[in-house]
């Protein structure tokens, strides 16, 4: 829809309608979905009444899966075809995964991101995932017994560009309208800024079943700006449990034999670390085909054995520190996150640490779930009173590979985004008419020790002596972080670019034809709700056209004034008939005539928002 | 446009600026809207991003005022800065500590000051751009000096 409401940013162009937005916290172990009910965030349950839901996927055959409990239950059973921690996979190659060895399932390796191999065939962690958001989404669509205009998807901080798609190519495999990506520290902190109306500079330490993130974030007036972020995306509560299970077979003497009593003593050690979190101590009893373990293991035990995780988290959250240049006594409060925080040598490491004792009033599962429906809700324009306004940072240099493999860094790290930034470069030979850019992200100066993220080319470039081009390479990352890439030659003015799809990208082609073959088994009839859905999108997009013509129609001339009214009365009567292309098709013309208008509304908007000054220069807007 | 700047001020406006523009704003209005917003969020971003780093803002004055930087080109700084900058860089190879780090960090960052004082005296005060430049290179010395160390503060730790 090309339209703006500017005089009234955040409302809906239809006050009576209210659109459904979901959080959903898609994480390692469990996930969750959230809506704002009545005005309060909460979770949504399934129809059992449990609100957490494992992110494990099991095949059964090549039609038939099963998707949370029901699978997390035979994992010990089928752990080849069982998918538990697929977070972990999103947007890796076999190479990123440092213990590919010990998962329980078989990995196989792909251009780009790795693949697992099951009884369904190779399956991609993209699909895996939309398998559990698809659940999720269905669950809130029965909550609300009607359709979800969209849904904010977290990530963890440290997620690269390759990760973050990953995500959003998940969600929109899901039938899931991705209205921003968020980072989930910072949507803990929506959940306890908006709750306790903190202000001040927060720690947000969360320690989830496969990752840990550290953000530093500035709470002010409605505003959440991160100052700096960090963690380690392979660092987890499984790691808690792998290094205790470790210990366990090492004190018994027992050996395992194959994936199923490696997956059924993970499952003992996973109860017995919880346990712990409310007892002194607690048992480990176990039964395989040739072996017993029984004994009992105390909580300074685990603290011992699990005590290096805990120190690498510490490490990670003073480098975030440093890198917002603050110290331990600038941090007004720790926000705890994560199942894993409930440990108390977690609690207590964190509060001698920081000198304070963290947060932990709201429950640590569900606390980045509601931060990501309250944002969610303000999105869809909900909550036309809200003033909440999420200001990112990038969580990771972006550079290009310059000669000799060094990274040049055009980005750098914890850059307030949506941004745009552009460096120069030229040719190192005479005649050169080929530029390859290679775009990497991360913080090390070799390129081998970044991640790559694409590769193009700049061709066409006017023969010149070497040195004579000049060659703008621009960088823009949008709001969710994701980075688009151009290279222009400025003399001739070639110039090519690239969506950062990371190399492993999904068309959208492969898209819809994964779409159809994967829910086409869904009770839900596709092509009638296409047609429904092209309706209602129709009727909007005319709703809004003509309460944007009321308040700025004096922008068009008359001319212009009769395409647009010549567009309306086309798609409303295309809206009549049953063909749901023609009518997208309608949509999409009316949206197109209606651009420019769109343009020349959201000027007339930031005009007035910078309250007389030119629109032509921002910065003059500082002056003052 | 002075160099003295209150960050303070400077923040309310980045955020009311982006509370107008701000993508998000826009998240229920379709794709075209979210590019335009998205266009001028940068922008703010940029300009923000400029005006929030003294160095940047010192470098962007004299530009403005006829009097170019040419970091890639042109190296000259203060002689005494050149002998300090050599001491420095002995004392960043000679650390073993983090602790040889902080005192290190601490005497950079008390020349940083001073090096900032005098700008704001030559660009607020006495008008004098050309005066500024020298200073303005060797607080970029410091700021990359500044990106070694945090390096070998993290080898350390």
């Amino acid at each position: 829809m090309a339209l703006l409401q500017i005089s009234e940013p955040g409302q809906s162009p239809n006050p009576h309608e209210r659109r459904i937005a979901v959080g959903i916290d898609l994480g390692t172990t469990h996930s969750l979905v959230a809506a704002v009910r009545n005005g309060v965030a909460e979770c949504l349950p399934d129809a059992g009444g449990a609100v957490l839901l494992p992110s494990v996927v099991r095949y059964l055959d090549a039609q038939r899966r099963q998707i949370g409990h029901a699978a997390l239950q035979q994992q010990s059973t089928d752990p080849g075809n069982t998918i538990s921690s697929v977070k972990r996979l999103m947007g890796r190659g076999l190479a990123d995964i440092a213990d590919a060895n010990v998962l329980p399932y078989a990995l196989v390796d792909a251009p780009g991101m790795v693949k697992v191999r099951t009884i369904a065939g190779e399956k991609s962690p993209v699909e895996i995932s939309a398998e559990i958001l698809a659940t999720l989404r269905f669950r809130a669509e029965d909550s609300f017994n009607d359709d979800i205009f969209g849904a904010v998807i977290t990530v963890p901080a440290y997620f690269d560009d390759a990760q973050r798609q990953a995500t959003k190519d998940a969600a929109q495999l899901a039938g899931l309208n991705v209205l921003r990506l968020i980072n989930e520290p910072t949507a803990a902190a929506i959940a306890y800024g908006l709750d306790n109306a903190s202000e001040g500079v927060y720690a947000v330490y969360d320690l989830g079943g496969g990752t840990f993130d550290i953000s530093i974030l500035r709470l002010s007036a409605g505003v959440f700006e991160v100052l700096a972020t960090g963690g380690d995306s392979a660092l987890g509560g499984d790691d808690y449990d792998r290094v205790l299970a470790d210990w366990i077979v090492a004190q018994s003497g027992v050996a395992l034999h194959g994936p199923e009593d490696q997956a059924l003593l993970l499952q003992a050690v996973r109860g017995c670390k919880e346990a712990l979190s409310n007892e002194a101590i607690a048992p480990v009893e176990l039964s395989f085909a040739a072996a017993r373990i029984d004994l009992s293991v105390n909580r300074s035990q685990l603290e011992a054995v699990t005590q290096a995780l805990t120190a690498r988290t510490l490490l990670a959250v003073r480098k975030a520190l440093r890198d917002a240049r603050l110290q331990f006594a600038d941090i007004d409060g720790v926000v705890m996150v994560g199942g894993s925080t409930r440990m108390p040598q977690v609690r207590a490491a964190v509060a001698e640490l920081f000198g304070k004792t963290p947060l932990t009033n709201l429950n640590p599962d569900e606390v980045v779930a509601l931060g990501a429906a309250i944002q969610a809700n303000q999105l869809a324009g909900n909550n036309p009173a809200g003033n909440l306004l999420l200001l990112d940072v990038i969580p990771l240099s972006l550079g290009i590979e310059t000669m000799g493999g060094l990274v040049e860094r055009i980005v750098p790290r914890n850059q307030s985004i949506p941004t745009a930034m552009a460096q120069d470069f030229t040719t190192y030979q005479d005649g050169q008419t080929t530029l390859a850019l290679h775009v990497v992200q991360g913080e090390r100066d070799l390129v081998a020790d970044c991640r790559s993220l694409a590769r193009f080319e700049l061709r066409g470039i006017p023969p010149m002596v070497a040195g004579a081009a000049r060659i703008r390479v621009t960088f823009t990352v949008d709001a969710d972080g994701l980075l688009q890439v151009s290279a222009r030659e400025q003399i001739s003015g070639v110039e090519a670019q690239i969506d950062v799809k990371p190399s492993y990208g999904l068309t959208d082609d492969q898209i819809a034809r994964m779409l159809q073959e994967s829910f086409s088994t869904a009770q839900v009839d596709v092509r009638a709700r296409a047609l429904v859905e092209a309706r209602v999108d129709a009727q909007r997009l005319v709703l809004a056209t003509h309460s944007a013509l009321q308040m700025d129609g004096d922008l068009l001339s008359v001319q212009d004034r009769a395409e647009v009214d010549a567009a309306i009365a086309a798609l409303q009567a295309t809206a009549l008939g049953s063909d749901a292309a023609a009518i997208e098709a309608g949509s999409k013309a009316l949206a197109q005539v209606t651009e420019s208008f769109a343009a020349q509304r959201m000027n007339r908007g930031i005009a007035k928002a910078l309250s007389g000054h030119t629109v032509a220069s921002l910065q003059e807007s500082f002056k003052d | 446009m002075q160099f003295a700047q209150e960050r303070s001020a400077l923040d309310a406006r980045w955020k009311a600026l982006q509370s107008q523009a701000h993508p998000d704003n826009f998240a229920a209005q379709g794709a075209a809207a979210q590019r335009l917003a998205m266009q001028w969020s940068v922008r703010i971003n940029e300009a923000y991003q400029r005006l929030k780093n003294p160095l940047q803002r010192a470098a962007y004055l004299c530009e403005l005022h006829g009097a170019p930087i040419q970091a890639h080109s042109n190296t000259a700084m203060p002689s005494a800065f050149l002998m300090q900058q050599i001491e420095w860089r002995e004392a960043l190879d000679e650390a073993r500590t983090t602790v040889d780090l902080d005192a290190l960090a601490a005497s950079v960052d008390s020349v940083q000051a001073q090096l900032l004082n005098q700008c704001a005296a030559l660009l607020d005060g006495a008008k004098d751009f050309l005066a500024a430049v020298p200073l303005v290179r060797s607080l970029m010395f410091i700021d990359k000096f500044h990106h070694d160390l945090d390096a070998r503060m993290d080898a350390l730790s």
